[in-house]
């Protein structure tokens, strides 16, 4: 497939759309994450 | 909340009130030429000069000016630096309002406004370091409105829903700081594309780190500036805390823009060495290169320290104004002034007066929103159903 | 790239892949554009001015009649740019030396193997096509103007005037022409073939052969071959570029390679700020935490030591007194317990304040 890409423009934007998608479910991700994370801390935050 | 404290009374034909709507009716007029005769009935852009002082003053002033939000949610929120807390809201305003009157520029500025949303849902073009840039934006507006939210929300008493989006504070003020990292710095990312366009003294492949630590320093600045002028024309408005927290601000805030513009100027010294453009100072743009890193970044940096050396508001506030018209300088540079060099004088830019009129409505619909919101709402006072511990 | 490495990278994108995504790290992989693909080269040592390009140009483009027509030679005089209706103009320059002068060269879009208008547009209206072409969708543009600032060589245009539906305006390289198996048609209307249509490859060969053959017609220069990364329009002419308007400073970087760099940050930041944020966060609030629990500790050590203090007092007054008397003593007790409980808590509290 990669041959299928001839110019730099072209490279760059199949790259970066992918970058752009993950970084919209890192976005999602790291939210849920964070909540796992500090649930103890936020629910003592909120007494 | 009229009934709070000592609020003056404000008539309704105040002269703020007069002339503020002259210049409104006057800016309808000049949206009714902009969208029944193209941007050329408004504007004196053209093909070698496609963009002007809306997107020169409007939007990366603007953004860069709006800075105050996400720099001072970030000292206190993050850092900790609990003491500036009362700071936070009025910046928070600013910058939201800021970001909202970008918004309204674009609007003037590209030719099918009403497409805005097409990088987002139809044709996305990755590539585009303004692509980015507008995704950022957007994205950042919309966490300046929850950011926001709480205070909007007090004012009409819904409980639930402000101890919901207050609890999410500390993910919003992160996400707040990664947003406006990125499209701070993208803004000047823009202008990589350019190197055969834009002088060599301002052209540089740090360009998007400029415009970052520039951008705290406007941040920074902006507080301090636009806590100035609050007090003197919302001071009824005030409470006990933000009273006593002003001046700590003014110190804090002053101490740290000094810091950055001393590291933005180094930086920038970086720049020329990276770039062996050395050579270009002895010309009349090194001159004004000069005029830029000394007038408008070396000396606000000194006036900075030595106002908090000696604690002198006053020498900070002075600072801080310096400080914000070299932002504004720098910018115009890089978009205007010291863009298409290469060209025979006659083919250069300057706005007409049109162009001028709509940047100076959009900055008063800013004001006046901004009047309406402090005079409403407790973003200089806590309210007294929400008080609580930070 | 070799055919095993290909194989090899065949193998691991496998089919399953849906969108294209090479492997490879940006940087490592050189792409040099579309095999075989079109170009058009100008050589300027044959052009005499006669604007026949023009024309053709306007009438296959359905542009608007221009105020003078295009045998007025006259307009020459003046250098001029493309325009919203002006596809390509060809410019007149005094070189100085009077057997070549004038020279006249035609300016329009160069077709860029790299376009930075493709690579500056949010909307991605524009494409470098495999033909060659770098055309435009008017469908998508959003008017931002951003491809007017990008290209190197000035060349889009705007359509200012138009309120509604204004558009991005320049040479289309006759696209539509292309695909029919048709010729340009400025390259058709050129009375001294000075302009040639051909594969983008074959046209360097002709260019060079020419310049070795004709060393004193020609300067050892193709403008295109690598210019801001090459364009599929390609000059050759006798005297220096510079004189003839071409900016020779441009240098030879592709315009995706200029902003790669910062694009390549921002997922950098996007994973790395909530880490470093969260960080200092976290580090923060533990010290208040501590802070806090300092306090605590503090205070409730004042308490127990008091309380032990009065448990003594509680207990000596017992033995002393009376079965009767007891109530009032407890109450008494409690009373100064509180007490002193609050005058300890206080002094902590301004100690700690202080000390902040
Ligand atoms: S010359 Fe300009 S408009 Fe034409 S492809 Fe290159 S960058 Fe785009
Ligand atoms: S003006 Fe249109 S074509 Fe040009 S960059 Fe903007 S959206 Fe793309
Ligand atoms: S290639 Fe076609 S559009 Fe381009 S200048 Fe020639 S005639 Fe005009």
């Amino acid at each position: 497939m990669t041959e299928s890409i001839h110019t730099l423009q072209e490279f760059m934007f199949q790259t970066k759309g992918m970058c752009y998608l993950l970084a919209l479910c890192f976005f999602v991700g790291i939210i849920t994450f964070w909540r796992f994370l500090n649930r103890n801390d936020l629910d003592q935050d909120m007494d | 909340m009229s009934e709070h404290s000592t609020a003056v009374e404000r008539p309704l034909f105040s002269p703020f009130n007069v002339i503020a709507s002259l210049i409104i009716l006057f800016g309808l007029w000049l949206t009714y030429l902009r969208f029944t005769g193209g941007l050329a009935a408004v504007s004196n852009l053209d093909h070698n000069n496609p963009w002007g002082i809306w997107i020169g003053f409007d939007l990366l002033c603007g953004v860069a000016l709006a800075a105050g939000g996400y720099t001072t949610a970030a000292a206190v929120e993050i850092f900790g630096m609990k003491k500036y807390h009362a700071a936070v809201r009025p910046a928070i305003l600013t910058g939201f309002l800021g970001y909202s009157m970008v918004a309204f520029a674009l609007l003037y500025d590209v030719g099918q406004p009403w497409r805005l949303p097409y990088p987002f849902i139809i044709s996305p073009g990755v590539t585009s370091v303004m692509f980015e840039v507008g995704a950022c934006v957007m994205l950042y507006l919309t966490v300046l409105f929850l950011e926001f939210s709480p205070v909007a929300l007090e004012w009409i008493g819904a409980r639930k829903l402000r101890r919901v989006i207050v609890r999410l504070t500390i993910l919003l003020t992160i996400f707040g700081v990664l947003l406006s990292t990125l499209h701070q710095s993208s803004l000047g990312a823009m202008f990589l594309l350019v190197p055969s366009k834009l002088h060599p003294l301002w052209y540089s492949p740090y360009l998007p780190v400029f415009f970052f630590v520039s951008s705290i320093a406007a941040g920074l600045s902006m507080v301090i500036f636009e806590g100035t002028l609050a007090h003197r024309n919302f001071h009824d408005k005030m409470d006990k805390e933000h009273l006593e927290a002003s001046r700590r601000v003014v110190l804090g805030f002053g101490r740290g823009a000094s810091l950055v513009l001393a590291g933005y100027f180094a930086i920038k010294v970086f720049g020329i060495a990276i770039g062996n453009n050395w050579h270009y100072l002895a010309t009349n743009y090194g001159l004004w290169f000069m005029v830029e890193m000394l007038g408008f970044v070396a000396l606000p940096c000194f006036l900075f320290a030595i106002g908090v050396r000696e604690r002198n508001a006053t020498v900070i506030k002075w600072a801080a104004f310096g400080t914000i018209l070299g932002i504004i300088l720098n910018r115009l540079n890089v978009v205007l002034i010291c863009f298409n060099w290469q060209l025979p004088a006659e083919a250069r830019y300057f706005p007409n007066w049109k162009e001028i009129g709509i940047s100076v409505f959009v900055v008063t619909v800013g004001i006046v929103l901004y009047r309406f919101i402090v005079t409403r709402m407790p973003v200089f006072y806590e309210h007294p159903d929400f008080k609580e511990k930070h | 790239m070799s055919r095993s490495r290909r194989d090899f990278l065949k193998l691991i994108t496998g089919a399953g892949v849906a969108v294209a995504v090479p492997l490879t790290a940006e940087g490592h992989d050189h792409f040099t554009g579309y095999p075989d693909s079109y170009g058009i080269l100008h050589d300027i040592t044959l052009c005499i001015g006669c604007r026949s390009c023009e024309a053709a140009c306007n009438k296959v483009n359905n542009l608007p009649a221009p105020e003078k027509p295009f045998e007025d030679l006259t307009v020459l005089d003046q250098k001029r740019r493309t325009d919203e209706n002006t596809y390509t103009v060809v410019n007149k320059y005094d070189v100085g030396n009077s057997s070549v002068s004038p020279l006249f060269r035609k300016f329009q879009c160069n077709h860029c193997m790299e376009p930075a208008c493709a690579s500056a547009c949010f909307v991605a209206a524009f494409t470098k096509t495999p033909e060659g072409a770098v055309i435009y969708d008017p469908s998508v543009c959003v008017g931002c103007r951003y491809c007017l600032i990008a290209c190197p060589f000035e060349v889009p245009a705007y359509e200012f005037h138009d309120p509604l539906d204004p558009r991005v305006v320049k040479c289309t390289m006759c696209y539509p022409r292309i695909i029919e198996g048709k010729l340009p048609s400025c390259v058709e209307a050129c009375p001294q073939e000075a302009l040639t249509f051909g594969k983008r490859e074959d046209l360097i060969a002709i260019a060079r052969e020419r310049i070795r053959k004709h060393p004193d017609r020609y300067i050892n220069h193709i403008y295109g071959e690598h210019e801001v990364g090459g364009t599929s329009w390609l000059y050759i002419s006798g005297v220096p570029f510079e004189k003839l308007g071409f900016r020779t400073d441009l240098g030879i970087t592709p315009a995706p390679e200029l902003t790669s760099g910062a694009l390549a940050m921002v997922p950098i930041i996007i994973g790395m700020w909530p880490v470093l944020l969260g960080g200092i966060y976290f580090i923060t609030q533990r010290k208040e935490k501590m802070a806090a629990r300092e306090l605590k500790d503090a205070v409730n050590e004042a308490i127990e030591n008091t309380q032990a203090s009065a448990n003594e007092v509680k207990a000596k007054a017992l033995a002393a007194a009376k079965q009767d008397k007891e109530k009032a003593i407890e109450k008494a007790v409690e009373k100064a317990l509180k007490e002193a409980a609050k005058q300890a808590k206080e002094t902590k509290e301004d100690n700690g304040k202080e000390d902040a």
